[in-house]
């Protein structure tokens, strides 16, 4: 059921906190039929959903500005805003009306679809990402396997921008890129199963509540140390971040696929790709860090306090502290994503499939063989 | 007719079209990077078909599949190989063109009447919806258990095959030709720089 991110003030009157309700009866109030009020409720939440990533990218993008300008012992953007907060808009806003060129020997159509199919999966991919119990877009069943599939079909709109620019250095981006993203993405699932099978579901709400028992220390990452560590090598090259970032090797391709595109197109791939960076931390903190939990788990705290958890109050404390949990550890994951990029330097291709072919690959099956085996001997730790 | 269920008209008609339409085009385009690139467009709907259908599963896998990888690679294999070389015109092209054209048509009427005839169970059994993981599962892992491991079987053989063939070092000749393989591509011996050849 979709319900809500944001809670208000006037939703406290209602039992369960349930915004889509109240927003169905006040329409309803207003004469609309059922139907019309569902299909009117329909957009708030992606439209929400949408505005949250682009915010995230803005911040992202001050970030690792200012975080790349105290490693390297500059001062960064401070003129545009307090600390430069408004570099990130400007930025934008010169992306945004900058002109839009498309080469002359270059595809058209394929071109300007490029960037559209690297973006759009990305974005929908928010839809599976829980805030809180029921602070998501929508709970598919399917759930994080959505994400695995959906991140996929990013590879073609690389293929796509590579081939369409007419460029070699493109055309080599490209296939770098994909070739990246395949090698990567089989870790990346066997990493994920790992958990999945612990959970014995692959709904994202599900893998979290399946941590929530004792707070800090009922967290996956106790659990799949390893496996862990592989989703975050294997994200971090998803998402084409350093030590990673070969299909846009500055030294070697210009800027890869990316070469011929400008203005706008351009800002689509530098959109995607921050949101995908910021998807991977939410994802991370879903999977291994206890999504919205709380270290100590709010119930206790409630009881303690001798508060009922159902109390409308209790309930809206719960869903922001959940809000800021989940934000926060994902801005902390972040965070380790921009200090890699500035110290480390980046790896060469050979290396790179090595390391997700010869390496990660068997250590993620060996991982999930001793996840199964722990499974059937400690069912009590390992979600029987 | 209530909104989802003519929501639910719309998408299919959307996506029938985009399924024949695309189809077309993966066959009729003469550029083959259109084709492939239609090719993933096709596997798409059809993903979307079978979200319609309540198989949020089987849609995913789909797109993980098919789109996610064998498309990837299709798209691979013609940007590695592209040699800009003109084709031969292939002899008697507009007899070739009708007579593939008229066993099109005649399958496409056997189809159809096939469709027509067939007493469909409508409608049909009632959706398995979320619990449908499960379901392929536990078929995939009891009574569909051993065209599952022959297929694993299939693909070994498949990827074994592959690396040979990729790698010529392995045989002494060349699998096709039978002349000697030509080691010299695989590890070039180093060719003196001008600096290391004697002065004329």
């Amino acid at each position: 059921m979709v319900t809500s991110l944001a809670t208000t003030m006037t939703a406290l009157v209602s039992p369960g906190l349930d915004l889509e309700f109240s927003f169905s009866q006040a329409l309803q109030g207003l004469g609309l039929s059922p139907d019309v009020a569902h299909l009117l409720w329909l957009p708030l939440p992606m439209l929400l959903v949408l505005v949250a990533a682009v915010v995230g990218v803005l911040v992202t993008v001050w970030l690792e500005r200012k975080i790349s300008a105290a490693v390297q012992q500059r001062i960064g953007p401070e003129y545009a805003g307090a600390l430069g907060v408004l570099q990130p808009l400007a930025d934008g806003l010169k992306l945004l009306v900058k002109e839009d060129i498309i080469p002359a020997r270059a595809d058209s159509v394929l071109f300007t679809l490029g960037p559209v199919l690297v973006v759009v999966p990305v974005i929908l991919s928010w839809l599976i990402v829980p805030f809180g119990q029921n602070l998501l877009v929508s709970n598919v069943g399917v759930g994080i396997f959505l994400w695995i599939s959906l991140s996929s079909i990013q590879p073609i709109g690389l293929l796509m921008s590579g081939y369409a620019s007419n460029n070699k250095y493109s055309l080599l981006g490209g296939l770098r890129a994909a070739a990246q993203s395949i090698s990567y993405e089989i870790p990346l699932a066997l990493a994920v199963l790992a958990v999945v099978m612990m959970s014995n579901s692959l709904s994202t709400i599900d893998i979290v509540d399946q941590q929530t028992g004792a707070g800090l220390l009922s967290w996956n990452i106790w659990r799949q140390p390893v496996g862990f560590l592989i989703f975050w090598i294997c994200a971090l090259a998803e998402c084409e971040r350093l030590p990673f970032d070969l299909p846009e090797a500055e030294e070697e391709l210009v800027a890869g696929y990316q070469t011929e595109y400008a203005g706008m197109k351009f800002a689509l791939f530098y959109l995607g790709s921050y949101i995908n960076l910021v998807l991977s931390a939410l994802l991370v903190s879903v999977l291994y860090l206890g999504g919205w939990g709380f270290p100590i788990p709010v119930e206790w705290l409630a009881g303690w306090m001798g508060q009922s958890v159902d109390a409308p109050l209790v309930q809206v404390i719960t869903g922001t502290v959940g809000i800021v949990m989940t934000v926060l550890k994902a801005y902390l994951l972040v965070f380790f994503a921009i200090l890699l990029r500035w110290t480390t330097p980046r790896v060469r291709i050979d290396q790179l499939l090595n390391l997700g072919w010869k390496f990660l690959l068997p250590l993620a099956l060996v991982n999930l063989l001793v996840t199964a085996a722990l499974k059937l001997a400690f069912p009590v730790a390992f979600g029987g | 007719m209530t909104i989802a269920a003519s929501t639910q008209l719309i998408c299919f008609l959307v996506l029938g079209a985009v399924i024949a339409i695309g189809g077309l085009g993966v066959v009729l385009l003469s550029n083959i990077v259109y084709s492939a690139f239609l090719l993933g467009g096709v596997f798409m709907a059809v993903a979307g078909l079978y979200l319609l259908l309540n198989a949020s599963f089987v849609a995913a896998a789909q797109v993980l599949v098919y789109v996610g990888a064998v498309n990837v690679l299709i798209l691979f294999a013609i940007m590695l190989v592209n040699k800009r070389e003109d084709l031969e015109p292939i002899k008697g092209l507009p007899t070739r063109r009708l007579l593939s054209g008229g066993v099109c048509a005649g399958l496409f009427a056997l189809l159809v009447r096939v469709a027509f005839t067939t007493p469909w169970a409508v409608p049909g059994p009632e959706a398995v919806g979320e619990g449908a993981t499960v379901r392929i599962g536990e078929h995939l892992f009891t009574d569909y258990l051993l065209p599952f491991e022959l297929a694993s079987v299939l693909l070994l053989m498949a990827m074994i095959g592959a690396i040979v063939l990729a790698r010529r070092d392995v045989q002494a000749t060349d699998l096709g030709t039978g002349q000697s393989a030509d080691q010299g591509l695989i590890e070039k011996s180093r060719t003196p720089l001008l600096v290391d050849q004697p002065p004329a």
